[in-house]
């Protein structure tokens, strides 16, 4: 990764990241025949993602469904096996690790899910749940109720919680129960899929700070998945954002909003409805028009060309954009200059949506 | 708002049945909506705003009962009417959408099917003339190639196409009121833009009431004109929706806008979430039903529900202890000002 390093200046400067991805690909089989079962092709749900976290700090990861974010956050933890690329984590490269050396890797990378309702096993007590990780590693010993305890105390929930059971649990509580799960082997990196998403507004905000407080008690490494951008700035010190299996924009969260380059995060940013009637007023929207095109068979060139309100004649269509610097972002558009200097400007497009013959957002199996 | 409203509901009562006794859904809500005019519902899962859409339509389920109320539409009160009496105005003259179109749509049915149906039934016509009145429905919702697609079954349409394809539905008979519930809850945030515009285009347009229900703050700010906050099946703060996102009056809704992260608010601002968890409705309310999570709470909340008070034109608010109205400009840190 050494050759990497300096690769995108300013944005890596502290140090080796914890975790670096390059070029990573992950292609589930599409098969096709009884008999044969012959391989027709490839969801290409993430197409050479590259990426990197630094220690402490959170990167969110934004898209629609289907945009492959989630995908990336399961490969990063070896959920799925990469079809290419490579995953380094803390400098020990993991992309092809065998369970048996994955296993003390797994203490110190962890996951929460969107669904607090599906990630529990409803016939586990609260305890036995929080408590597994810690027995499966042997680290429990005679002190596991304890450390159960304290963990559960950690997350915000009342100690007799251990002897309950998940349905006695409001949402927002479960995700407490997941979060402590996760905490129990203090891990250094949480990969966080769409952890508040199903939440209802009012407890959403208590989870968000929940990780908030937890990011700095525990030194805590977050990639944080969501499709609400909204959420995404608010916790995130950097953001991804993703389309069709590949990164279009990486910007300092603070930033995206004030100054999005590249045409998608200026349509998705301008789609996000704010709760103030006098602003929503103000703002000109740039509808997007038509679907996500099929990651089985996405675009040539640079994969937003279909629907970008921004399209050139040239280049667009034929060449596919690098992920380059630009200012202090990474952009993946020939034109970035032109759109930040204001010489291009939208144009409303012709409706294309995908053709009816398969489901246009395909979802990964549930694992 | 000129004349009579087109429909005025009356403390609606909603009860249901269940295994762990009776559920107190919705509990004396009142609201009017004219022609051409769009009213939102804004609450979390469980306070009722569903419940309130479905009793209108006399579409509860059937351990439901409602037990007190009035729903007034041209003249008649919907809640007497009996199942064939509804039947010619559900669909005819109030239509609705829901979250999910996969589910409400009939998957061995074609998208053309569905959609003539309305207007065979409604209007008797025959197959030709259907046909081409639902090429029409489709191409005004924007699917190109609309001739050809009557002849898709869902699953070829992807979210937001099925979503469009529900609205032609409930466009089919011309409603005058069409009730959206969480119409694009389910939808990615760029399609939901397109939803939203489709819906938006419709109402200026053909002069259609729209009753949408959401849990989407930004959704309800950007589509309409008065907004009803509903919590534990009462609404606790209705008005304008520049008054209600200005001066939000209710402890319940400065609540809610302190705990959403703002887009074009500065970042790291500490998010107020509103502490604990909803009421559960086994029992009829006795108290301010915020009174628990509350941090304007007085002596007077435990004792009785707080009547809904007009503070300023138009601008109810149900508690004994409103906000001051300058509260939530001052606390928002960092705002879009």
């Amino acid at each position: 990764m050494a050759a990497h390093a300096g690769r995108w200046g300013c944005l890596s400067e502290n140090g080796t990241p914890l975790v670096d991805v390059d070029e990573l690909r992950v292609w589930f089989p599409i098969r096709s025949g009884v008999v044969l079962d012959r391989h027709v092709g490839d969801v290409k749900a993430v197409d050479g993602v590259s990426l990197q976290i630094r220690r402490g700090e959170t990167l969110g990861l934004v898209g629609e469904s289907g945009c492959g974010k989630s995908t990336v956050g399961r490969a990063l933890l070896r959920l799925y096996e990469p079809t290419g690329g490579t995953i380094t984590f803390d400098g020990q490269d993991i992309t092809h690790l065998g369970e048996r050396e994955l296993r003390p890797l797994r203490k110190r990378m962890q996951m929460i899910f969107q669904d607090p309702y599906a990630s529990l096993n409803p016939r586990h007590s609260v305890g036995r749940m929080v408590g597994e990780p810690l027995r499966v590693h042997k680290m429990g010993g005679r002190n596991l109720n304890k450390t159960v305890r304290e963990l559960l105390a950690t997350v915000g929930l009342p100690a007799d919680a251990a002897t309950r059971y998940p349905h006695e649990f409001s949402g927002g509580q479960r995700q407490r129960i997941g979060l402590a799960r996760a905490l129990a082997l203090n891990p250094d990196f949480i990969v966080c899929d769409e952890p508040v998403s199903a939440l209802d507004v009012s407890i959403q905000a208590q989870i968000v700070n929940l990780l908030e407080l937890l990011q700095t008690e525990f030194d805590l490494t977050y990639l944080f998945i969501a499709h609400d951008l909204a959420v995404v700035r608010h916790i995130s010190d950097r953001i991804a954002v993703m389309y069709l299996g590949q990164i279009m924009e990486l910007s300092p969260g603070d930033d995206l909003y004030d100054n999005p380059l590249h045409p998608y995060t200026i349509s998705l940013l301008s789609a996000i409805p704010i709760p103030d009637p006098e602003v929503e007023r103000k703002r000109t929207s740039i509808l997007l028009q038509g679907d996500l095109p099929s990651p089985s068979n996405p675009p040539h060139a640079c994969r937003f060309h279909t629907r970008c309100p921004y399209v050139q004649p040239t280049r667009c269509r034929d060449e596919e954009p690098e992920l380059r610097p630009v200012d202090t972002h990474l952009v993946k558009c020939h034109f970035a200059e032109e759109i930040k200097a204001g010489t291009l400007q939208p144009q409303q497009r012709e409706v294309v949506f995908e053709t009816p013959s398969a489901p246009a957002v395909w979802q990964p199996p549930p694992s | 708002m000129t004349g009579e409203p087109l429909l005025s509901v009356e403390d609606l009562h909603v009860r249901f049945g269940t295994e762990r006794g009776l559920v107190y859904a919705v509990n004396g809500v009142s609201f009017e909506i004219s022609a051409g005019e769009t009213l939102g519902i804004v609450g979390e899962s469980g306070c009722g705003k569903s419940v309130t859409s479905l009793a209108i339509l006399g579409i509860l389920s059937r351990n439901a009962r409602v037990t007190n109320g009035r729903a007034m539409f041209a003249g008649r009160d919907l809640l007497t009417l009996n199942d064939e009496q509804l039947r010619s105005i559900r669909g005819r003259e109030i239509a609705m959408i829901f979250q999910d179109p996969m589910t409400s749509l009939n998957p061995v049915l074609t998208i053309g099917r569905q959609i003539r149906e309305a207007l065979e039934t409604h209007f008797g016509m025959d197959r030709g003339q259907a046909d081409l009145r639902s090429t029409e429905l489709l191409d005004q919702v924007g699917i190109p190639s609309a001739k050809l697609r009557l002849k898709d079954y869902p699953h070829q349409f992807s979210g937001g196409m099925r979503q469009r394809a529900m609205i032609a539905i409930a466009l089919a008979c011309e409603p005058k009121l069409l009730i959206a519930d969480e119409p694009t809850t389910a939808l990615d945030v760029t399609i939901q833009a397109q939803i939203l515009q489709l819906l938006r285009d419709l109402v200026s347009e053909r002069d259609t009431a729209l009753i949408l229900i959401t849990h989407d703050l930004g959704v309800v700010a950007g589509m309409c004109e008065r907004v009803n906050v509903m919590y534990a099946g009462m609404f606790m703060e209705t008005g304008s929706a520049d008054a209600l996102f200005a001066r939000p009056r209710h402890p319940y809704t400065l609540g809610l806008l302190q705990s959403v992260p703002r887009l074009d608010a500065g970042r790291r601002q500490q998010l107020q979430p509103i502490p604990g968890a909803p009421r559960n409705m086994l029992s009829p309310p006795a108290e301010c039903p915020f009174a628990p999570r509350c941090r304007f709470e007085v002596e007077e909340s435990r004792q009785a529900v707080p009547p809904l008070e007009e503070l300023e034109s138009g601008h109810h608010v149900r508690c004994f202890n409103p906000v001051p109205a300058e509260e939530w400009q001052r606390t928002r840190v960092g705002g879009a000002a």
